[in-house]
């Protein structure tokens, strides 16, 4: 059971965006980011909602997964909205409580703050977290970052630590859970007692969980060596990474809605919301 | 013509020590050949210094004196790290654990992972993982992730990454020695495949006898020295000698000897189980009634 973990949030599937050049994904996802800061007029803030949620379906992630990703960031977003709802000065005042003045610009300025963290956590999820394999990400940084290696980052070396930390993650939980059955066979108690005496009930299963880490380390290192491993340079890939019509497709549809965000811009809805 | 693809000669090799005066050899004047196309076992208990002589062969530990031939080129030590890459290619190496030696979280990419080295171009890397993957019958898990795999499998896998840098010669360092019964018998069909049908030469460490036993030599090491060497036959029938060094020998020729030091006439070098029935069948017929009693009160 311990053997089936996802890694990361990624929810293998089919769809579109599934199947686009991770490359194509990250470029597009931060294009997307920095549309959602063009945004002003109220038609362009509907209209990122409705990008938004077309790209959710076009994932064929459920909605409820999303709404998930929430959760952890439910604090920024209160926490901004509100400091936006009180600390924004205006004209028209709306609620005044001793102390407390709340403007119309406040309310305005806290639901496009809303908003804009909404739609920049939908898709950036969307877009790459959900639908990119760790392992795909981590290739297409190595590419996209490819450039950076002439002014001698290590771009390479740190996209191979990141492979074999992802390879080793199923392998060192499954060994986790071993030396745990391990103690627990000698006698060990993991759950009962106050937090510190559980955290300190842990000092046994860590270290020898180091040690064979360290172990398998060198071990590896060996092997990689006998595979002819000598770092990045004069190395090959397998897998060229060509752009395929779909990813065009992608990136005329990304382009469409923040070209749209830009135009409605200068579309005023009424005169009952006139921002 | 020169067939030989690994020679070494007087080859010494202690681990760096803090003393230098007290320093104890992991192994001492090893001369051996490897020729082309054969399967070597090399046979020793725990600490004989079978690993350390694997890491030299591979140019993962560099000899402290002697001297290693790979093909025709002597090993130096002042040689470029390209020389060495291009030396370490024809020999690759299998190691013990199978979850240590797998690079990539998927089977294919990682099976990749040596040529990708080599700087080969991508579409004859395809073409080489599609190879090396059919010769290990591992082609339907190609886009599997390791850790989804049995160890048997995983070390299958591993051969295949070392089949796809197209090798001279592979050295097995108890290959088998962590898998599971079902895993080692496909691991060893694999490894016999590879020699026989492929033409592939085969080094294969071990401490398995039955592993041992399908090899055409056998080179016996103890504390860090060659003390016997031949086929099978001959270095198995050597009964007294294995013991003394530790090392057991296949079950039917303990029989065999077994049965001799009683007295019996039993011909030398039998290894298997069915040739060892058969001679001990024919022994009865042919003898009806005189070894009955014996055999019966042995038991």
């Amino acid at each position: 059971m311990i053997k089936d973990i996802t890694l990361g949030q990624f929810f293998p599937g089919d769809s579109v965006i599934h199947k686009a050049d991770a490359r194509v994904k990250v470029i597009l996802c931060i294009f997307y980011i920095v549309m959602i800061f063009f945004a002003k007029s109220a038609a362009s803030y509907l209209f990122l909602i409705l990008s938004s949620v077309t790209f959710i379906l076009m994932s064929h992630i459920p909605f409820k997964t999303v709404l998930r990703s929430f959760r952890a960031l439910i604090f920024i977003i209160v926490f901004t909205s509100v400091i936006n709802l009180f600390w924004t000065k205006g004209e028209v005042l709306w609620v005044h409580l001793g102390a407390i003045k709340i403007y119309r610009e406040g309310v305005i300025q806290a639901v496009k703050m809303v908003v804009r963290l909404a739609c920049l956590l939908c898709t950036s999820g969307v877009i790459l977290s959900y639908t990119t394999s760790p392992i795909a990400l981590t290739d297409a940084l190595e590419r996209l970052l490819s450039p950076l290696k002439k002014i001698r980052v290590p771009v390479h070396e740190f996209s191979m630590m990141m492979t074999i930390a992802l390879r080793f993650i199923p392998t060192l939980v499954e060994e986790t859970d071993k030396i745990m059955s391990a103690q627990k066979a000698r006698g060990a108690d993991f759950s009962s007692g106050g937090i510190i005496a559980r955290v300190k009930s842990l000092v046994p299963v860590l270290i020898p969980l180091f040690v064979s880490a360290f172990r398998r380390a060198d071990e590896l290192a060996v092997a990689m060596e006998c595979r002819c491993y000598h770092g990045g340079k004069g190395r090959t890939r397998m897998t060229e990474m060509h752009l395929k019509p779909m990813d065009f497709a992608l990136i005329a549809l990304f382009i469409a809605s923040g070209a749209g965000i830009i135009l409605l811009n200068y579309i005023h809805l009424s005169l009952y919301i006139p921002i | 013509m020169n067939d030989e693809i690994i020679r070494t000669e007087n080859l010494s090799f202690a681990y760096p020590t803090d003393n230098e005066k007290n320093k104890i050899y992991a192994l001492k004047n090893i001369n051996l050949t490897v020729r082309k196309g054969e399967f070597v076992a090399i046979l020793g208990r725990n600490g004989s210094g079978k690993s350390t002589l694997a890491k030299l062969l591979n140019l993962i530990l560099i000899p402290n004196e002697g001297k290693i031939y790979i093909g025709d080129t002597l090993l130096n030590e002042d040689m470029s790290e390209e020389e060495i890459i291009s030396l370490r290619r024809r020999i690759g190496m299998v190691f013990q654990n199978p979850d240590n030696q797998l690079v990539a979280t998927v089977v294919e990419e990682d099976i990749a992972f040596g040529p990708e080295n080599l700087g080969i171009a991508p579409k004859e890397i395809r073409k080489r993982v599609d190879d090396a993957l059919k010769t290990v019958g591992m082609s339907k898990f190609a886009k599997h992730s390791p850790h989804q795999l049995s160890g048997g499998q995983k070390q299958r896998v591993a051969i295949a990454g070392i089949l796809a840098m197209m090798p001279e010669c592979i050295i097995f360092d108890e290959s088998t020695a962590m898998l599971d019964p079902k895993g080692r018998h496909d691991v060893m069909e694999t490894v016999e495949k590879l020699n026989r049908k492929n033409g592939l030469t085969v080094i294969t460490i071990t401490h398995n006898m039955e592993e041992a036993v399908r090899a055409d030599r056998i080179i016996v090491i103890d504390q860090g020295e060659i003390v016997k060497e031949g086929t099978p036959k001959e270095v198995f029938s050597d009964v007294p000698k294995m013991h003394s060094i530790g090392l057991t020998v296949p079950q039917p020729a303990y029989l065999c000897y077994c049965l001799k030091s009683k007295g019996i006439d039993m011909p030398n070098g039998i290894l298997t189980e069915e040739e060892c029935a058969d001679v001990i069948c024919n022994l009865m017929k042919a003898n009806q009634g005189k070894y009955d009693g014996n055999i019966h009160s042995t038991k």
